[in-house]
């Protein structure tokens, strides 16, 4: 006999299953497994991965890295942000700090940079508009992004964690230019003989 | 002990007058809680509507924090703590042993809110609700957050002290009810997300102090074994709140006992990895780590509420057809009782919840899909379905039956009673669906002004942002009116409501201000029921559910592969 959820239950209540009950509980459960395979299935094949080269990195450190990273590379300002454009295959940086993104990235169309996050004080939100490109920035941590902008124009990024009074006033800027160069185009960052490269030009 | 029972007339339950005090008590804390959320929502809200902008920048993230702690903490929690009363001392019959133990779990849960409101009031904890390190609040703060959850803590041990004195004295037969099985699993839950709140408030606290250093990224990953799980303490309250909407107002039955159960312990077993999917992109852990965990084992928490989301409309269903409503494939629903503020409650809660909240988690909470969803409108869409929409509107449903069966009151205003669960819902409904649409485009979350006034560039948002938001802001309104008439009526339900005759106040009683599964209640189930011929449908025993439920796994299945064809043409990252 059936009973409600405000019932005790009396005797046994470990019965078996309607048929309903398990064809549901089966698609259900197979569906889960989709869900699951999904994740690795991305990592080999999909383009988009949040997976990054991961490092902790004291604030100052990094600080100091993105100094030498504007000096070496630095072309102009804008809004007297100093405007950076690197190599193609190379690696960049980028600083989350109260309340500004520093540099200004001037990146090649096609090409693809490792793009280095992190914050010298609270934590930030790096949000590429308009493409919705989301990460988190944590204070501490270097999070190195391997990135390829395929198109070209102007594109923002917004701070999309909450870092105080200022918050709203946090919007950094990426160019990406016109790839004239097909072997640009067609370069990727060779991590080892880039990190080289760049550790022992700054040094 | 006869003197502090009183038995319910109808039922032949006997109610404990201190667990009666416990529950009025916690109830109306949470109401006063969800009252002070209310109003910050409202402001907060008129300030994201660009149009209106009305706070300034400083108050914005002040009420933005009122509003986060309110709502997520104060209300839901001293709601729970009502719901562990009722489902232990009420449903088992059981007197409640020590009572100052509660007392004193209360009265700390009060301190510690109290402490956190001057706090965040005064200016000292503008932190919003997560309160990231190295963002600091002062030292208060965080002693008031302790306080909270070693009330919490004391509350839910005293739970477990009703329960194992329910079953020494005998105070039932056989094994718990569901609910109460539920509401345990909320309990444990409990007891380990507010672990988790001790492991990271007190070394925050002391930080706070300048006494030590916290890693940011440790702190993310504690606080979301807090912040998180806390969010399935209220899954489970509320799973276990539809099983009682179900059985008081249309006789709901459990189809079986051991799969319902064993969904409840799949939340326990699996919920506190469920921190991970705040993390999916976060610099402080590898791929390997952030799919085992967002998987949870292969997604088996989210297996449980899939099993849940049938069950408990089946359930619904096989006790209608059981009391020989059987017309055609939907009759049950359609000759359910609609105008019982409970049965529409129950039924929006569980659709909100599993429609939009459900599948919009899940697939946000995956690994790479988070990258165009992490802190964009898209996340707050999210969690406005499943604990307002979902959560907060169950526990609606449950205070119009709270009302007549604790505090023996007719429900003031019933007609807007009747109304209000559509309001509501429907409010809440338009709300997260629009925020969630405007967080495709990118737009930010915990955001004050996003013209960006004053930034260096420009960001330009589509137009089609403005009318979405508009959009946002008119289900908000809407929400907000059918929250504050469900203020309105508990309070004056509770306070001034027209008293219940002593003799006649359980199920059965009898009055203008009363659902129908009070006045009427379900017909008890009898063995000749037992209706061998519901076998026969092609679909099963309850073939409107499966109908359903197919509906829903399409329209998941749309939802997460169009995310992942949005993901697709982003660049290239990673």
């Amino acid at each position: 006999m059936y009973h409600s959820g405000l019932e005790a239950p009396q005797g046994i209540w470990w019965k078996p299953v309607h048929g309903s009950e398990k064809v549901w509980a089966t698609i259900a459960f197979a569906w889960c497994l989709v869900l699951f395979a999904m994740m690795p299935f991305w990592h080999l094949r999909g383009g988009q991965n949040p997976s990054g080269i991961r490092h902790r990195v004291d604030p100052v450190a990094f600080r100091t890295r993105v100094t030498e990273f504007i000096e070496e590379y630095k072309v102009g300002t804008d809004n007297q942000i100093p405007v950076v454009e690197p190599p193609p295959g190379s690696h960049i940086y980028l600083q989350g700090a109260m309340w500004s993104w520093t540099p200004v990235l001037r990146l090649k169309q096609g090409a693809e940079y490792i793009l280095h996050l992190s914050s010298v004080d609270v934590n930030h939100g790096f949000s590429l508009y308009p493409l919705n490109i989301n990460f988190q920035v944590v204070p501490g941590y270097d999070y190195g992004l391997r990135i390829t902008p395929h198109e070209a124009g102007e594109f923002q990024i917004v701070c999309n964690e909450f870092c105080g009074i200022g918050h709203h006033l946090m919007v950094g800027k990426v160019v990406v230019v016109p790839s004239d160069d097909e072997q640009a185009a067609g370069t990727t960052v060779d991590t080892a003989a880039a990190a080289v490269a760049t550790e022992g030009g700054s040094r | 002990m006869s003197a502090s029972m009183r038995t319910c007339p109808t039922t032949g339950l006997r109610v404990d007058k201190t667990a009666e005090n416990f529950i009025k008590i916690h109830a109306v804390v949470a109401t006063v809680a969800l009252l002070i959320g209310g109003v910050s929502a409202l402001l907060v809200m008129l300030t994201r509507w660009q149009a209106i902008h009305l706070l300034d920048v400083v108050w914005f993230y002040r009420l933005l924090t009122v509003h986060g702690m309110n709502m997520l903490i104060f209300f839901i929690i001293f709601f729970e703590m009502a719901v562990l009363y009722f489902a232990s001392a009420v449903l088992l019959n059981s007197r409640v042993p020590a009572p100052k133990v509660g007392w004193v779990g209360f009265a700390l849960m009060l301190v510690g809110t109290l402490m956190v409101e001057w706090m965040m009031f005064s200016g000292q904890a503008d932190v919003l609700f997560t309160s990231y390190v190295p963002l600091r609040a002062e030292p208060p703060f965080y002693l008031g957050v302790i306080l909270f959850a070693v009330g919490t803590l004391t509350v839910v041990g005293h739970y477990f002290g009703i329960i194992v004195v329910a079953k020494r004295e005998k105070t039932y037969t056989g094994s718990v009810p569901l609910v109460t099985f539920g509401a345990t699993t909320a309990a444990i839950i409990a007891a380990v997300t507010l672990l988790h709140g001790a492991l990271v408030y007190i070394p925050t606290w002391l930080w706070s102090m300048g006494y030590m250093e916290i890693d940011p990224q440790f702190y993310r990953l504690i606080w979301w074994g807090l912040g998180h799980s806390s969010q399935q303490i209220n899954v489970a309250a509320m799973v276990s709140i539809w099983y009682m909407l179900a059985a008081f107002t249309v006789g709901g039955v459990v189809l079986n006992e051991k799969i319902s159960r064993v969904a409840f312990v799949l939340y326990i077993m699996f919920i506190s990895m469920a921190s991970a999917h705040h993390l999916l992109v976060d610099p402080g852990m590898g791929p390997a780590w952030k799919i085992w965990n967002t998987s949870y084992f292969m997604y088996m928490a989210v297996f449980a509420s899939m099993i849940h989301g049938f069950t408990v409309p089946a359930g619904i269903e096989m006790g209608q057809r059981l009391r020989g409503v059987t017309q055609g494939v939907f009759g049950w629903l359609r000759r359910a009782p609609w105008g019982d503020p409970g049965f529409s409650s129950l039924v929006f809660s569980l659709t909100i919840f599993g429609f939009v909240g459900g599948i919009t988690g899940v697939t946000f909470g995956t690994e790479q899909i988070n990258i165009i969803a992490h802190n964009t409108l898209r996340i707050p869409g999210h969690f406005h379905s499943t604990v307002v929409a979902g959560t907060a509107l169950a526990f609606m449903g449950a205070t119009y039956y709270v009302i007549p069966l604790i505090f023996r009151r007719e429900v003031a205003f019933f007609k807007l009673a009747k109304i209000q669960p559509y309001l509501f819902a429907f409010g809440m409904l338009i709300f997260s669906i629009a925020m969630t649409f405007a967080g495709t485009f990118g737009v930010p979350r915990r955001h004050w002004d996003i013209t960006f006034a004053g930034a260096p560039f420009q960001v330009e948002f589509s137009p089609t942002v403005d009318l979405v938001i508009g959009v946002m802001a008119v289900g908000g309104l809407i929400g907000i009116l059918g929250g504050a008439i469900y203020i309105v009526i508990t309070v004056v339900s509770v306070f001034f409501g027209k008293r219940l005759p002593e003799g006649e106040s359980g199920l059965g009683a009898h009055g203008r201000g009363l659902p129908l599964g009070i006045i009427a209640p379900p017909r008890a189930l009898t063995p000749e029921d037992d209706g061998e011929d519901l076998e026969k449908h092609a679909l099963g025993t309850t073939p409107g559910t499966m109908i359903l439920v197919i509906v829903f796994l399409a329209a998941f299945i749309t939802y997460y592969f169009v995310n992942w064809k949005l993901l697709s043409i982003v660049w290239k990252i990673g």
